[in-house]
């Protein structure tokens, strides 16, 4: 990468893969749960985490010396609410039916551990700079997550891909649905993606045997 | 030189390349290893893993068979049915015939087929990988795996859930002896939750329905279960629920069979008597509360709950998965209770909850498989209770005895 130094670009590629904050910190399963049956509702979830964490850590570092540390929760809430509360309202104007699927979980963001400790533990004492690309790589890191068990779960539980019948049509038995094919109704249920998430996490650590915890 | 030499040296030959576990298991198949242990005096027993598994098989062949027999009567009655014939019923002239045997070699062979193959490649597989012996533990469950699902139940389904069971259900927390939940259960729920209407209707519990669906000769049989959940009433007299010649899972339904199983498991200390006992003590003091709701007029018969709450306590114990469930799956030693007072709390609430499911579940009327793995879950939970208990009364003696 050119433009980044090696520093700065370990600060995207590190969350992505050995520091992921699903699978090697565990934070911010829930969301991954329960908006993962659909692969659209995956990618619009990852794009609107990734506008949240990278602008939030920016404002954060850079008011990251005038916020007495006392409150400094507070005001970091603050700044998640504005641009979740943005995100939310641009979600109900342009996309009315896919904010209804995520419901909830687009105002959740607010509560997603991987945000409130991206703050904590890099925007209080870094650059604006810095604090732009941890963001981006950190919900960079979450998007690949939730996209991976997203595609899983939609193909396997539904047979589509971003409503695309990829795999035959079900009821007029076309494609793999000619030869007795079912869709698998398990995945399309919370229990499956943490299955999903946890067969993950076990291929990454028998790859890479330094991520595997003293037990 | 026989066999078993030849066997031994060629071990001897191939000893830590990659696929010795596969060869020896093969090996120690067939015949006792050529090793002895070295060192000190080891206690000398002759029950070891294959011969406990290999005796849970003997005692489920008889249902096995059964089973074979039972998936033609079922297809041929419904089919009598469906054309107003009615028929008496002898042992030797509508049950035990070639016909049925037939329908049950076609049916049920390749289901027993397909579970042991997938199963024990997916154990061969494992074990070449992560290089430890491949165990015995498939033996079992590959058996107990056909006869819990409904007969129809298509082969590349039973595959894929077999594969998910064995690695989600044991291979993840080590392979035989660590894992947390039944392997054959949690094949069974899974089956369940991903293929739902392959589970339960009726239809699918007789051979050949679902393919004549819609059709002029559409037959249908549901489980006794079904029926209940509908509020109506069974054709089925008490006598052919205890004998076994209803709908259902391929071996779950001949209670006499399960019961004959239960005693050569008791009689061989295999199995746990306690958790058998106590699951059927459980069942029955559900099924008593439910009756005592009933006898009260709190529920009437406009309820759906009607149909489960009102059969009399004793027939939740012959009908459905309960004998089943109780007698090869609650006895599992590696995911049930270990302590005696565990076992009979452990057994007590997998026949409590099962029956509670089992009235309360709209979907699906059965709840022995739910509650079995729901108490695999609590069961270590049980052990450290029970063990905390006496740890604390024997404290308590102690300390009386020193003052």
């Amino acid at each position: 990468m050119g433009i980044l130094s090696k520093k700065d670009a370990g600060l995207i590629k590190d969350p992505l893969f050995d520091n992921n904050p699903i699978t090697i910190q565990v934070l911010g399963i829930c969301s991954a749960l329960a908006i993962t049956a659909e692969l659209k509702a995956s990618i619009v979830m990852s794009i609107s985490v990734i506008f949240v964490l990278g602008l939030g850590n920016v404002v954060i570092s850079l008011m990251r010396n005038i916020i007495p540390s006392k409150i400094r929760i507070i005001v970091q809430l603050i700044v998640v609410a504005t641009l979740v509360i943005i995100v939310d309202l641009v979600l109900k104007a342009f996309a009315y039916e896919l904010s209804k699927t995520l419901s909830v979980f687009v105002g959740l963001i607010i509560t997603n551990c991987i945000i409130m400790g991206r703050f904590e533990a890099f925007a209080l004492g870094n650059g604006p700079w810095k604090s732009f690309l941890d963001g981006i790589g950190n919900a960079l890191g979450y998007g690949l997550i939730l996209v991976i068990v997203g595609f899983f779960r939609e193909l396997l539980g539904s047979g589509t891909l971003l409503g695309f019948k990829v795999l035959g049509d079900p009821i007029e038995k076309t494609g793999l649905y000619s030869i007795g094919y079912e869709n698998n109704g398990f995945m399309l249920l919370s229990p499956m993606a943490l299955i999903v998430v946890g067969i993950i996490i076990w291929v990454q650590r028998s790859k890479n045997k330094t991520l595997i915890e003293e037990a | 030189m026989g066999l078993k030499q030849n066997l031994h040296n060629l071990k001897e030959k191939y000893k830590g390349t990659k696929m010795a576990p596969a060869f020896n298991a093969i090996h120690t198949f067939l015949y006792l290893p050529n090793e002895v242990t070295h060192g000190g005096t080891h206690i000398k027993a002759a029950d070891d893993l294959k011969r406990t598994m290999n005796t849970v098989i003997m005692s489920l062949i008889p249902v096995l068979i059964f089973g074979m027999f039972n998936a033609g009567y079922q297809h041929f009655s419904a089919i009598e049915r469906a054309q107003g014939i009615t028929t008496e019923f002898s042992l030797f002239g509508s049950f035990l015939t070639w016909d049925n045997l037939w329908i049950g070699i076609i049916k049920v062979l390749p289901l027993v087929v397909v579970s042991y193959a997938v199963g024990l490649l997916v154990e061969f597989i494992f074990a070449v990988i992560k290089g430890h012996e491949v165990e015995e533990g498939y033996l079992v469950t590959g058996m107990l795996v056909p006869l819990i699902v409904p007969i129809d139940t298509p082969l590349w389904m039973l595959s894929v859930a077999v594969v998910f069971g064995v690695v989600i259900g044991k291979e993840v927390f080590g392979g035989t002896g660590m894992n947390i939940l039944n392997p054959a259960l949690t094949i069974r729920a899974f089956l369940f939750f991903a293929y739902p209407t392959w589970m339960s209707g009726d239809k699918v519990w007789v051979y050949d329905a679902v393919e004549r669906t819609g059709t002029a000769d559409a037959i249908s049989g549901e489980t006794i279960l079904g029926t209940y959940a509908q509020n109506s009433e069974s054709i089925y007299s008490t006598w052919d629920k205890f004998m076994g010649f209803i709908p259902g899972s391929i071996g779950e339904t001949s209670t006499l069979l399960i019961l004959l199983g239960a005693a050569f498991l008791i009689f061989t200390k295999i199995g746990s008597w306690r958790i058998i006992v106590s699951t059927f003590i459980g069942a029955a003091a559900m099924g008593l509360i439910f009756n005592g709701i009933v006898n009260a007029d709190i529920i009437t018969e406009s309820s759906k709950f009607y149909g489960l709450m009102s059969a009399p306590f004793w027939e939740h114990l012959i009908i459905g998965g309960l004998a089943f469930g109780a007698v090869y799956m609650a006895t599992d030693p590696v995911t049930a209770s270990q302590t005696n007072k565990g076992k009979w709390i452990y057994g007590f609430l997998i026949g409590f909850i099962s029956i509670m499911i089992r009235v309360f579940n709209p979907a699906y009327p059965e709840g022995v498989f739910l509650a079995i793995l729901l108490m695999n879950v609590f069961a270590p939970t049980i052990d450290h209770y029970v063990v905390q208990g006496n740890v604390k009364k024997r404290l308590k003696r102690a300390k009386v005895k020193t003052a």
